[in-house]
């Protein structure tokens, strides 16, 4: 029987058809294994070899790669909803609507990308917490923690402008007291302590954040490029740069 | 009752919702193999310290992880509908106004700190402190694995500023905050007339000061006085700690910055809640 099953199995990969599709078989050795991650362009990031408590669960709590995950998630169904959203006063309100309304699947795509955006602000919290309880920052990882509160910030940033895109009442109102206290800032900001005359209502650091006095069309457009364009390359820069510092600095930290 | 069980189930209060049995979730976790470590004395995880290819098993790891999270994202995306409301009108304000909801322990600090300082210098703080802690948290134990016992210190310090100052701010301001963001329990009804007497004074007011320039002065060196507790430590205590010897001066005026400032906050809080003080130091230029 054995004998049977291992004979038409040779049959099939020997066969023309199986030949044509899959160039060589699939060999169960640790080379194969090494270049399986050295020849692929999305895994290369990876040493081939990493110590074994680093697959627990339990230890890392997958929330690095999940808030990872929650980016890419965010990148494409935005790239998606950026066909269907123009970012005016007059249209912006409107193609939100039509999106959910009469877009197949619109609705769901925006449910994604807002609940996705969520995720990853839960997510890059929780994983900076089992950083620090592991203490995974100490020598030689000092660096990458300091990249890490810079995309801590960064995520942050990219939820609060995506905010205000929507352009209703929750949006425009969460933005305009999310913005206000950099009114006072000191030197800096109209209401601010030590600041100079000089300084007024449309020249302090608010007015560079929303392009006007209050929120208004010009914020709309200032808050869609940054969060459509700038911040994400920004994102996407660090976390290169975090990854990269992640292999170079002994892989994850373990307790040897 | 119903209205708090509407604010709960909220679209957008999810997230706060699933952070309320996460955070717990993994402290309990952290903390039993924390528990592990410390009564062995050895890493919890030390025996798993062989070598494993990448390519099947973390590969697979992943796999299995993106698929969970994936499901989970996609039975939530098609059960719960994210938030469109009225389109934005400026002249009609929402009571309560608030920000989104990461950003609401900000908006929390704003009751008991002017805005510069709770929404300018203290986030700034914030920023540099985090950047900074791995600079001044020089003790080498308890790298790559869980212990309390090795370093209790910084722990305390962390979780403290993480979990209260931090997380239960945030779900105070987005469950417990209503309308002029006054504080109601989860029971009361949001009455948007409640008018909540200011009784509020300054501290040299409690004090029995009258006159604005002592009050001035008053504030200064309490203020002062409460940061020079770094210092004044310092110089009682560096002599015969060993602790302090080794971080050193430098480390020390930072990490004692840093430490006062982030307790400025609760001690403000409860002089606030419990003796309704208003500014600690009035100056002409800033209050604080
Ligand atoms: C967009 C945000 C972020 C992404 C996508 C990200 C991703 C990752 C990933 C995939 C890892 C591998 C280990 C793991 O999954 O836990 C990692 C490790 C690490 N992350 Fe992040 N991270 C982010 C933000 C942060 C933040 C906010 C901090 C700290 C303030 C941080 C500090 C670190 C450190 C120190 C390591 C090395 C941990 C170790 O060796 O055990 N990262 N990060």
């Amino acid at each position: 029987m054995n004998e049977e099953r291992k004979g038409l199995k040779e049959k099939i990969t020997n066969s023309d058809i199986w030949r044509s599709i899959f160039r060589h078989g699939y060999e169960n050795t640790g080379r194969r294994y090494t270049l399986q991650i050295l020849q692929n362009v999305w895994l290369h990031l990876h040493p081939p070899r990493i110590s074994r408590h680093a697959l627990n669960f339990r230890f890392t709590w997958c929330m690095g790669g999940i808030t990872f995950l929650m980016f890419l998630v965010t990148a494409v169904t935005g790239v998606l909803l950026m066909f269907y959203y123009r970012p005016t006063a007059e249209y912006a309100f409107a193609d939100v609507q039509y999106l959910e309304f009469d877009i197949p699947f619109g609705m769901l795509l925006r449910n994604m990308h807002r609940w996705a955006a969520h995720g990853m602000v839960i997510s890059v919290m929780l994983h900076m917490f089992r950083v620090f309880l592991t203490g995974s920052y100490k020598k030689p990882r000092e660096f990458n923690w300091a990249v890490g509160v810079i995309l801590l910030l960064v995520t942050f940033f990219l939820s609060f402008t995506g905010y205000l895109l929507p352009w209703d009442q929750l949006a425009f109102w969460a933005v305009t007291v999310g913005t206000n206290m950099a009114r006072a800032t000191p030197v800096l900001g109209h209401e601010g302590p030590f600041a100079p005359t000089e300084i007024t209502q449309s020249n302090d650091v608010r007015f560079a954040l929303l392009a006007g006095t209050i929120v208004g069309p010009s914020t709309l457009l200032r808050f869609y490029i940054l969060h459509c364009v700038a911040v994400p390359l920004l994102a996407s820069a660090l976390m290169a740069l975090h990854f990269w510092r992640v292999r170079k600095d002994g892989g994850i930290s373990g307790p040897l | 009752m119903e209205h708090f069980i509407a604010l709960v189930t909220k679209p957008d209060n999810v997230p706060i919702v699933a952070i309320l049995f996460l955070i717990p979730y993994f402290m309990w976790l952290s903390y039993r193999q924390a528990r592990q470590t410390d009564k062995t004395g050895v890493p919890s995880d030390a025996h798993l310290n062989d070598k494993v290819y990448v390519w099947p098993y973390l590969c697979r790891n992943e796999f299995v992880c993106a698929i969970i999270v994936m499901l989970v994202l996609g039975v939530w995306s098609i059960m719960i509908d994210a938030p469109l409301e009225e389109p934005s009108d400026p002249t009609k304000t929402p009571n309560p106004s608030k920000a989104p909801w990461y950003f609401l322990a900000l908006q929390e600090m704003l009751v008991y700190f002017d805005p510069w300082i709770a929404g300018v210098v203290l986030p700034g703080l914030i920023i540099a402190g985090l950047i900074a802690i791995p600079y001044i948290d020089t003790n080498p134990k308890g790298k790559g694995y869980y212990t309390i016992k090795e370093r209790p210190f910084a722990l305390a310090v962390f979780s403290f500023g993480f979990i209260v100052l931090w997380i239960v701010l945030m779900i105070v301001g987005t469950f417990l905050r209503g309308p002029g963001w006054n504080f109601f329990a989860p029971w009361e009804y949001w009455d948007p007339h409640l008018v909540v007497p200011l009784t509020n004074v300054n501290l040299s007011y409690l004090f029995g000061i009258r006159s604005e320039t002592t009050a001035n002065f008053f504030g200064f060196v309490v203020v002062a006085g409460y940061f020079a507790l770094g210092p004044i430590v310092y110089l009682w205590k560096h002599k015969t700690s060993d602790f302090l010897q080794e971080l050193g001066l430098v480390r020390y005026i930072v990490v004692s910055f840093l430490f006062l400032t982030m307790l400025a906050l609760p001690i403000k809080m409860i002089l606030r809640i419990f003796f309704n003080v208003k500014y600690i130091w009035v100056s002409p230029w800033f209050n604080i």
